[in-house]
C-alpha cells in the first residue's frame, strides 16, 4: 500500500496547493487592476440597481463582508473566511438573492451537463481514434480531417449549429432553457422528460466537440505505440493480434487520461459559452447575467467556483489513473 | 534552409492550411482596397436584410432608360411572388369549406389554384358555420387576387409644389424593364445586414483582420514568455527550475479562460482595447508552451555540442541563442501557430460572454457572434449574421491546425504514414 498512499498524498497535497493558489489569484487578481473594481464597485453602487432599501443594504453588507476599509492581507482572511462559509454577499443584479443562492441553483445543471458530455465525448473520441490507428485505410482517411475540422469548431459554433438544425429548422428540440418555460420544477414525469429533452442539444454539442480533439490524440498516441518495439517483439514471438492490440491500447490510453486532466479546464471553459448559446441555467448563463449586470460579487463567485470544479475533476482523473497506471502499482510492489 | 521549406511544403496537411490561411489573409488585405467603407457604417434602416442585389426603386423608375420585353412567364411570376402563402391557404380553406376535396388543392400551384378559385368562388354564396366577418374577408381576398391579376399600367404621380395636387409624371406598363447596369444605384450585399443594419460581409472582413491581430499578439505574447520561462527552467535547473514548474504546473491546472473572465472584467467596460484584450490573453496562455520548450531544453542541455560550447567559454546567453534555440525553433514555431488560433477562439469565447473588446470603429470576429446572439439571429433563422462569423473562425483555426499537423509530421518522422 505504501506506492499508493505515497502517490496519493502527493496528489493531494497538489491539490490543496492549487487551491489555495487559486484563491489567492480571485482574490488578487481583480484587485491588481487599475480602479480596483472593489473599491470602484462600492462608489458606482447605485448603478445597476433601482430598489434604494437594496442599495442601503448591499453598501452596509459589502463593506462588512469585504473589509473594504482594511488592509488587503486581513481583508484576504476575511475572504477565505467567507468562502468556508459560503457567504459571498448579495448579488447586485438580481438582489434580494445572495450569490450563494445564485449558484446553488446553477451549479448542478453545469455539473450534469458537462461532466457526462466530456466523459462521453472522450470515450467516443478515444474508440473512433484507436480504430483509426488500427484500421488505417479509408475510415482513417475521413475520420481524421472531420476531426480535425469538428475540434476546431469554436464550441459555441457547434452549439449554433446543432440548434439552427435540429430546434429551429426541424423542430425537433427546444431551442432554449433547461426545461420547459411553462412547468415548475417538480418530480413529475413531465418536468423530467421537459428537462431530458432540453438537455440533448447542449449534450451532444460538448460531446461533439470533444469527441475531434480526442480522436486526433488517440489515434496519434496508437500510432506511436504500434509501432514501439514491444509490438514487433511480441508479433515474432507469435502473440495473437488481438492481445497485443489490447496491450497497445492501454499503453495509448494512459497519455490520453492525463490529457483529459490536463485539458478539462479547457473543455468546461467551451462549454460555458456553449450553455450560453441555449440558454441554459447553469455557470455559463449565471456569468454573462453577472456581466450584463455588473455583479462583481457574482462573478467572482462563480470564477472561483468553476475553478474549484476543475480542480476536483482533475485530482479525481489523478486519483483513477493511480489505479489504472501499473507503474505505479509496480512501486507499490516495492 | 530551402530543403526543409521543400520537405514542408511536400507535407500535403501543411499545404492545404497554408493555402487557406493564405487565401484568407489576401482577402483581408484586398478587400478593403475594393470596398474602402468603413467596416462599422449603418447602412440599412431595419435589421437583418437577406443577402442579395438590391436595386434603387426609385432610380429604376425614374430617369433609367426603360425597355418593353414580352415575356410569357412574366405575369405567372409576378402573381406566384404576390400570392402570400397566407393568401394560398385562406383560398384553400374556402374552397374546401365549399366543398371542393381537400386532395385537389394544390396551393403550390399557383395557376390551377387561381382557376379553381375562380370558377367555383360566389360572393353571394352563404356557407354554413360561417361568420359575416370571415365572409367579407374572403370577399376581400378575392378582390386583392383579382387586383393581382390586372394588366393595367401604373401610374408614377408627384406632387406639383405650387398646387399641391398630385399630378401624373409617367406611366409604367408591365411590360416595362430597366437594365440593372443601368440604374445608378446597385448596392450588392453578399452577406445582407446585420442587426443594426451594416453590411456583414465589409463587416466581417475588418473583423476577420482584427481577429487575427488579436490572435497574433496573444501568440507572440504567449510564445515570448512561454519560451523564456521554458529556456531558463530548462537550462539553468536547479531552484529556478523548481519555482518555475511550480508556477507552470498551477497555471495548466487553473483554467485560464476563468483567469481571463476575471481580469478582463477587473479591467472594465472603457479600457478594454481589442490589443489589450490580446496581451492578457497572451499572459494567460504561455503554459504549453514554456512545457514544450523545457523538455526540449533538458534533452538538449547535456549534448556534445552544448558542453563543447561551454568548454569554449561562451556565455550562457550565447549557448542558447547559438546551441539551443535553432533546435527547438520548429516547436517554437508550431507552438506559435496553435496559440494564434487559441487565441482568436479566446476572444471570441470572451466576446460572447460580453467581455470582448470596446469597440467603436472595429469589430471582431466574437463581437459580431456576440451581436448576432443578442439579436437571435440563430433563432430568427438569420443565418448570414452568424454562420458566415463560425465559418471565418473555423477556417482561420482550422488552416493553423493542419499546417501544425503538415510540420509535426515533417519534423517528428515517428508520425509520418
Amino acid at each position: 500500500m505504501k506506492g499508493y498512499l505515497k502517490y496519493f498524498l502527493g496528489k493531494t497535497i497538489w491539490f490543496l496547493v492549487t487551491l489555495v493558489a487559486a484563491f489567492i489569484l480571485n482574490f488578487i487578481l481583480p484587485r491588481l487592476m487599475p480602479g480596483d473594481p472593489v473599491a470602484a464597485i462600492v462608489s458606482r453602487m447605485a448603478q445597476g440597481m433601482s430598489n434604494a432599501s437594496g442599495v442601503q443594504a448591499i453598501y452596509e453588507q459589502y463593506t462588512e463582508l469585504f473589509g473594504t476599509d482594511q488592509s488587503m492581507i486581513q481583508q484576504f482572511f476575511l475572504y477565505v473566511r467567507n468562502v468556508f462559509q459560503g457567504d459571498f454577499g448579495f448579488s447586485f443584479s438580481q438582489y434580494p438573492r445572495t450569490v450563494a443562492d445564485v449558484l446553488r441553483s446553477s451549479i448542478w445543471w453545469t455539473v450534469m451537463l458537462q461532466f457526462p458530455a466530456i466523459i462521453v465525448g472522450w470515450l467516443i473520441g478515444n474508440t473512433l481514434g484507436a480504430m483509426a490507428a488500427y484500421r488505417k485505410g479509408a475510415f482513417d482517411k475521413v475520420l481524421l480531417p472531420v476531426s480535425i475540422f469538428v475540434s476546431n469548431l469554436p464550441a459555441f459554433g457547434m452549439a449554433v449549429i446543432l440548434l439552427v438544425i435540429f430546434a429551429v429548422n426541424l423542430g425537433w428540440l427546444p431551442t432554449s432553457g433547461g426545461y420547459g418555460y411553462d412547468l415548475i420544477p417538480s418530480m413529475s414525469w413531465t418536468f423530467f422528460w421537459s428537462v431530458f429533452v432540453h438537455y440533448q442539444l447542449p449534450f451532444w454539442s460538448i460531446v461533439l466537440i470533444a469527441i475531434g480533439g480526442q480522436a486526433i490524440g488517440m489515434r496519434s498516441m496508437s500510432i506511436y505505440e504500434l509501432n514501439a518495439d514491444y509490438v514487433k517483439y511480441s508479433r515474432f514471438m507469435g502473440i495473437k493480434d488481438s492481445k497485443i492490440v489490447g496491450y497497445v491500447f492501454r499503453n495509448a490510453m494512459l497519455p490520453q487520461i492525463t490529457g483529459l486532466a490536463l485539458s478539462i479546464g479547457t473543455m468546461v471553459s467551451g462549454a460555458l459559452v456553449a450553455e450560453i448559446i441555449f440558454s441554459y441555467p447553469g455557470l455559463g448563463s449565471t456569468i454573462l447575467t453577472a456581466v450584463l449586470g455588473q455583479d462583481y460579487p457574482l462573478i467572482s463567485a462563480t470564477t472561483l467556483i468553476i475553478t474549484i470544479m476543475v480542480l476536483t475533476a482533475n485530482f479525481l482523473i489523478e486519483i483513477i489513473y493511480g489505479f489504472l497506471d501499473p507503474r505505479i502499482k509496480a512501486a507499490q510492489a516495492d | 534552409m530551402t530543403y526543409l521549406l521543400r520537405e514542408i511544403f511536400r507535407s500535403g496537411k501543411f499545404v492545404v492550411g497554408f493555402w487557406i490561411f493564405a487565401a484568407i489573409l489576401l482577402t483581408v488585405v484586398i478587400y478593403p482596397l475594393l470596398v474602402p467603407d468603413p467596416p462599422l457604417a449603418i447602412i440599412g434602416r431595419g435589421t437583418f436584410f437577406p443577402p442579395g442585389i438590391y436595386v434603387n426603386g426609385y432610380d429604376a423608375v425614374s430617369g433609367t432608360p426603360r425597355y418593353t420585353l414580352n415575356i410569357r412567364d412574366a405575369e405567372d411570376k409576378r402573381i406566384e411572388g404576390k400570392l402570400t402563402a397566407d393568401d394560398r391557404a385562406a383560398m384553400q380553406e374556402w374552397l374546401v369549406a365549399a366543398g371542393t376535396p381537400e386532395a385537389e388543392i394544390n396551393i403550390e400551384d399557383t395557376q390551377a389554384l387561381l382557376d379553381t378559385w375562380f370558377a367555383t368562388f360566389d360572393p353571394a354564396l352563404r356557407l354554413p358555420g360561417m361568420t359575416n366577418a370571415q365572409r367579407n374577408y374572403f370577399i376581400r381576398l378575392n378582390g386583392s387576387i383579382q387586383n393581382l391579376l390586372s394588366t393595367d399600367d401604373i401610374i408614377i404621380a408627384a406632387e406639383n409644389p405650387e398646387s399641391g395636387e398630385m399630378e401624373e409624371i409617367d406611366t409604367l406598363p408591365p411590360s416595362a424593364y430597366v437594365n440593372v447596369n443601368q440604374v445608378p444605384n446597385v448596392r450588392v450585399l453578399p452577406l445582407g445586414t446585420d442587426n443594426f443594419g451594416r453590411d456583414v460581409l465589409t463587416e466581417l472582413v475588418a473583423a476577420t483582420r482584427i481577429s487575427l491581430q488579436i490572435g497574433f499578439v496573444a501568440g507572440f505574447v504567449a510564445t515570448l514568455i512561454g519560451l523564456v520561462l521554458g529556456l531558463v527552467s530548462g537550462y539553468v535547473g536547479g531552484w529556478v527550475d523548481d519555482v518555475i514548474m511550480f508556477i507552470t504546473n498551477l497555471f495548466t491546472v487553473i483554467p485560464s479562460f476563468v483567469l481571463l473572465i476575471l481580469i478582463s472584467f477587473s479591467i472594465g467596460q472603457e479600457n478594454r482595447g481589442a490589443f489589450l484584450i490580446a496581451t492578457v490573453i497572451g499572459l494567460t496562455s504561455w503554459v504549453w508552451t514554456a512545457r514544450a520548450v523545457r523538455s526540449q531544453v533538458i534533452s538538449l542541455r547535456n549534448r556534445d555540442h552544448v558542453n563543447l560550447s561551454k568548454l569554449s567559454g561562451h556565455s550562457i546567453f550565447h549557448i542558447i541563442l547559438r546551441d539551443i534555440l535553432p533546435y527547438i525553433a520548429s516547436y517554437v514555431v508550431m507552438a506559435f501557430i496553435l496559440q494564434i488560433s487559441s487565441g482568436i477562439l479566446a476572444e471570441a469565447g470572451l466576446s460572447i460572454l460580453g467581455l470582448g473588446p470596446r469597440t467603436t470603429e472595429v469589430p471582431t470576429l466574437g463581437l459580431m457572434m456576440n451581436w448576432a446572439m443578442i439579436y437571435q439571429a440563430h433563432i430568427l433563422n438569420k443565418w448570414w449574421a452568424y454562420f458566415p462569423v463560425i465559418l471565418a473562425i473555423a477556417l482561420i483555426t482550422f488552416s493553423m491546425n493542419l499546417m501544425n499537423t503538415g510540420l509535426d509530421q515533417v519534423f517528428n518522422p515517428a508520425l509520418r504514414e
